[in-house]
């Protein structure tokens, strides 16, 4: 496991990997016990408190129906932040399946599965997501979940194939091979754990996107479903009162700025610690 | 003695252009008893590390072991194996090491794991006990403090070490045979001769049979019972170790011999072989070294069989059948 916690450790030595790492762990405590210690979102409405500006009762303010914005924003990150990483670790298991079966038995399974990853590709990953979701009303979270983490292995399986094409010619391997290690061995112990970096880079990098398409398809309405608080459903609420109570929007879209920029920020940094070339 | 191992007109293709396929290994018969050292010698390209990778079963595709060879390890019938009975044999009857220990051992996990997956592959026994044995086979092959090296990584590690490590691995499910593919190349020469000195102590300790793979004459001397000089895919000359050293009949062995330098006697020019080994999907037709043969003569254009030298000494020369003619030309001059 050392190489991949060698790529932890130097994107920690980066300082803008480091501000992305700090930013993100903050964002993930806010998510987690945010919500209680703040204001429950779905209390009582009470139209005399609506559209306050942020104050000290409301530090962002609240929006037309009188809910804390904060603490809507705070529950918003936990469905953000948990549907980004489920639907991550989905795609990214399904890439790293897919990528090392293709790599490893080669020829036939291998065109095959490269030849469905290039056409799925070749399909923008919004357009077969707004095509589900638009016949699909008030869809569970649990089957967005599904549906973005099982659009974004693509371009994973294509980058573990690589490494296990690098990796498979390795003198340990070969190595293993000669000892008469089973297949599921060398492939679990080998190919994988060496495999670890990119796959790394594409989880944090995919989470940024994740959360980016989430808040995308939650503004359309298509997302999350009210009254669940999601930071994308919060802007399409917001419009209505841009100009009155412009924080119940400004606020739900910083979230999702300084999420989604401080994911890029600690994946661009490991990256460049697992290929030092491309920085 | 028990033959532990024997290999019969091996021969390995991979395609070449159109629909052809070409043998990089073609009609090569060996075979070792336990507890011998044979030395498989030959420069690069000659196909002795597919040699040795076939014994396993090992060529990598779209190479493949034409029908017609036979590898028989014991009773075992190998080119017959496949899938989970393959893998038995893998590692327990026949260990390999390779030349390059700097890529054999996998960076991401300790010395301790890698010594425990051989063991582990082939025998049913709790973590625990495989540890032992660890333990036991690191003291084996002369690694200073076993248990602090078992919690080492790779990296932590000196060629020479890392190469100890290795033969450790190959050891680990007990095999008969040890394939030893350029054991030392990528070694300091002070460490090569400690990792020679672990391979024979194995043979006389075990009983196991080594078949040592090198390009490398010197370190064959001394230590090999037998040595197969190896060119362009087949076996060209083949004796016990002093026979041949004290005999060299074929040319390309002779030219071998010319081109090493002496430390002994006065200073004289090297005397290289000429001209460089044919590609494989090109080897010449008659004998094989006749471009490159200074004795090349009208025979030469058919190719000759082993023909035997003396007792215990075989040559793929035609000059083996006129003893007359077979002047040394490299070394007299």
């Amino acid at each position: 496991m050392t190489l991949a916690f060698d790529a932890l450790r130097s994107a920690w030595r980066n300082p803008r990997g480091r501000t992305g790492a700090l930013v993100l762990l903050i964002v993930a405590v806010a998510a987690v016990i945010g919500p209680w210690l703040l204001p429950d979102p779905l209390a009582q409405p009470d139209i005399l408190r609506a559209g306050r500006p942020p104050g000290l009762g409301h530090p962002f303010g609240t929006d037309q129906l009188s809910r804390d914005v904060l603490s809507r924003v705070a529950t918003g990150a936990r469905i953000s932040l948990g549907v980004a990483f489920l639907a991550v670790a989905l795609s990214v298991t399904l890439g790293a399946a897919v990528g090392v079966v293709s790599g490893y038995w080669g020829g036939a399974v291998d065109a095959t599965l490269m030849r469905i990853v290039d056409g799925a590709l070749a399909i923008p990953r919004l357009f077969i997501l707004l095509l589900v979701l638009a016949v699909w009303e008030r869809v569970p979270v649990l089957a967005l979940i599904v549906l973005i983490g099982g659009t974004g292995w693509f371009a994973t399986s294509r980058v573990v194939r690589g490494e296990v094409l690098r990796i498979r010619e390795e003198g340990y391997v070969r190595a293993a091979e000669a000892l008469g290690a089973r297949r599921r061995r060398i492939i679990f112990r080998h190919m994988i754990p060496n495999a670890l970096g990119p796959l790394l880079v594409a989880a944090t990098l995919g989470v940024g996107d994740v959360i980016l398409l989430e808040a995308g398809l939650s503004f359309l309405g298509l997302g999350i479903q009210p009254p669940t608080p999601s930071w994308g459903g919060m802007i399409l609420d917001s419009r209505d009162v841009m100009v009155s109570a412009p924080w119940a929007g400004i606020f739900p879209g910083l979230a999702i700025v300084v999420t989604v920029l401080s994911s890029n920020l600690f994946g661009e940094a490991l990256r460049d610690a697992v290929d030092p070339r491309s920085a | 003695m028990t033959r532990v191992l024997e290999v019969n007109n091996l021969r390995v293709s991979f395609p070449g252009t159109g629909h052809t396929r070409f043998y990089p290994v073609d009609g090569v018969s060996f075979s070792l008893e336990r507890g011998e050292m044979l030395a498989l010698v030959g420069e690069s390209g000659c196909g002795k590390s597919l040699t040795s990778l076939a014994l396993l079963q090992l060529i990598p595709p779209p190479g493949r072991i034409e029908g017609g060879s036979t590898i028989r390890l014991g009773d075992t019938d190998v080119l017959t194996l496949k899938g989970e009975a393959l893998r038995r044999i893998r590692g327990r009857r026949v260990g390999m090491i390779f030349q390059d220990p700097m890529t054999s051992l996998n960076p991401v996990f300790t010395v301790e794991a890698q010594v425990i997956e051989g063991i582990l592959a082939h025998f049913k026994i709790s973590k625990a006990e495989a540890r032992d044995r660890a333990l036991q086979l690191l003291r084996e092959v002369g690694i200073p403090d076993p248990a602090d090296r078992l919690k080492a990584y790779p990296h932590q590690l000196s060629g020479g070490m890392r190469q100890r490590v290795m033969i450790a691995i190959a050891l680990s499910a007990e095999p008969e045979i040890l394939v030893a593919d350029e054991p030392t190349t990528a070694l300091d020469v002070t460490v090569q001769a400690q990792i020679l000195e672990v391979l024979d102590g194995l043979r006389t300790r075990r009983g196991m049979a080594v078949l040592l793979i090198t390009h490398d004459l010197g370190i064959v001397a001394g230590r090999a019972d037998r040595v197969a000089v190896m060119y362009a895919g087949q076996i060209v000359e083949e004796a016990a170790t002093a026979r041949l050293f004290a005999n060299p009949s074929h040319p390309y062995t002779q030219g071998l011999f010319a081109s090493v330098p002496r430390i002994t006697g006065p200073l004289k020019r090297l005397n290289p072989i000429r001209g460089s080994v044919p590609a494989p999907a090109a080897w010449p037709t008659g004998c094989r070294f006749r471009p490159r043969c200074p004795q090349a003569f009208d025979r030469s254009e058919t190719e000759p069989p082993l023909i035997p030298v003396e007792p215990d000494h075989r040559m793929r020369c035609w000059l083996a059948e006129d003893p007359n003619t077979s002047r040394s030309l490299f070394l007299d001059s």
